[in-house]
């Protein structure tokens, strides 16, 4: 039967998240802990472990982790997957893992090394040796009045002047201008757009002008000629024959 | 101790970091390495030799007079020096990658450790132990690491030969397929 290793109602294990460095080095702790072989995992055991672990550490939000459990679960289905006989094809699901471990194992021979080599290093000192300095506090800011001023114009200078579209309600005065053009057709047969609306009409009073124009002539009220585009638009009482 | 001797032994005295042969062949122009490196043999000799409280060590592709290590304990208590800040096994770890593998991309190191490693890489360069030394091929022109001589010199090696080879490890790398009966 396994080892008491971490199984989440086993209370007393508490790990420290700090203790490992990934999942690699969750993976070799169970391995070492259950004293197996890491070149024939037993990979169904060593999954339910890694799960049970990360569940009772909270680990199962790090990606990292749930990656690799993932992983695990993945090379367990693939393990139970019924295998033909003789087949000489068939790769270890588990290769690429374990090769995976290999190394990082190989890099926590070399971390230890590395440890004791920087330890042992420290025993001496060099002359005028300075310990590192804790990473300084930010220095206080000083600022010139005059400098932030300067600044501030700088940045105002920067601001593009706001477009401001003034929005009145001013409804058209379709009636005001149907008046206006029946009183200019009651007293000349014909006159201009320029009669009826003046040397430089707003935009309101134009469309006002124009909508009423329209509705005029819609009913049969004037006529609209215009000789070519963009020609002075010329308006008629519609009776050309009471006109001819 | 030669002339030679002597006036290297005062650059030594003076700087606070290992001097490379380079810089100590400027200090004469007139002799030559083969000349240096046994008047450096000659301190080393002299001050081992002798009842002395400081040795020159060769270390970091130079050499620099170092306090000897009984003595490092009483001056750390009377607080003359600090020793330095111990490096977390994600640096450790980070830093062995970037020494066999290097040059080295982040990615590489990412996929070695499983966890991502951007964050120890940007503290080891900011404490000058790793720098960019090129791009890579590869798509975006990944940005290369490796070590720098303040490496070795918080390892207290001369070069990286020093660094145990990959063979001399019990485990060493190998293929896992077919168990193999030892």
């Amino acid at each position: 039967m396994s080892p008491p290793v971490v199984a989440p109602d086993q209370s007393g294990f508490v790990i420290e998240l700090e203790q490992f460095s990934g999942p690699l080095d969750l993976l070799l702790h169970l391995i070492h802990e259950d004293e197996v072989d890491i070149t024939d995992l037993p990979i169904a055991k060593i999954a339910d472990q890694f799960l049970a672990v990360i569940n009772e550490l909270g680990l199962n939000q790090a990606a990292d982790y749930l990656e690799m459990a993932a992983r695990l679960l993945r090379i367990k289905a693939q393990l139970l997957l019924p295998r033909r006989l003789g087949d000489d094809e068939w790769e270890d699901p588990r290769a690429e893992l374990v090769r995976r471990l290999l190394e990082y194992q190989q890099i926590r021979e070399l971390v230890e090394w590395l440890g004791e080599a920087a330890v042992r290093r420290a025993e001496q000192f060099g002359r005028g040796f300075r310990p590192e300095p804790p990473a300084a506090a930010p220095a206080p800011l000083v600022i010139e009045l005059n400098d932030l001023l300067a600044a501030a114009e700088r940045v105002i200078a920067l601001i593009p002047e706001p477009e401001l579209h003034r929005v009145v309600p001013r409804p058209l005065d379709v009636e005001g201008a149907t008046a206006k053009i029946e009183a200019l057709l009651a007293a000349r047969e014909s006159f201009g757009w320029r009669d009826v609306v003046g040397p430089r009409p707003s935009i309101v009073d134009a469309l006002s002008a124009f909508i009423a124009l329209l509705e005029l002539a819609r009913r049969s009220a004037l006529r609209l000629d215009q000789r070519a585009p963009f020609a002075p638009i010329e308006i008629r009482r519609e009776s050309p024959r009471a006109a001819a | 101790m030669s002339p030679l001797a002597q006036l290297l032994e005062a650059a030594l005295f003076a700087s606070s970091r290992p001097l490379t042969l380079e810089e100590l062949l400027t200090l004469d122009p007139t002799v030559g390495e083969s000349a240096v490196r046994t008047a450096l043999a000659d301190i080393r000799d002299t001050f081992a030799a002798g009842d002395h409280g400081v040795e020159l060590v060769e270390i970091a592709q130079g050499w620099q007079f170092l306090t000897r290590r009984d003595y490092a304990e009483a001056i750390e208590r009377a607080q003359f020096a600090l020793r330095p800040r111990r490096l977390s096994p994600a640096a450790l770890e980070t830093l062995a990658i970037i020494a066999y593998r290097q040059p080295v991309g982040r990615l590489e190191v990412d996929e070695i450790r499983g966890v991502d490693s951007g964050a120890v890489i940007d503290k080891l360069s900011e404490r000058g132990l790793v720098e960019v030394v090129t791009r890579g091929e590869g798509l975006g022109r990944p940005l290369l690491y490796g070590t720098t001589p303040q490496f070795l010199e918080i390892l207290g090696v001369r070069d990286l030969d020093e660094l145990p080879r990959l063979e001399e490890l019990s485990v060493a790398l190998r293929p896992p397929a077919p168990a193999e009966p030892e």
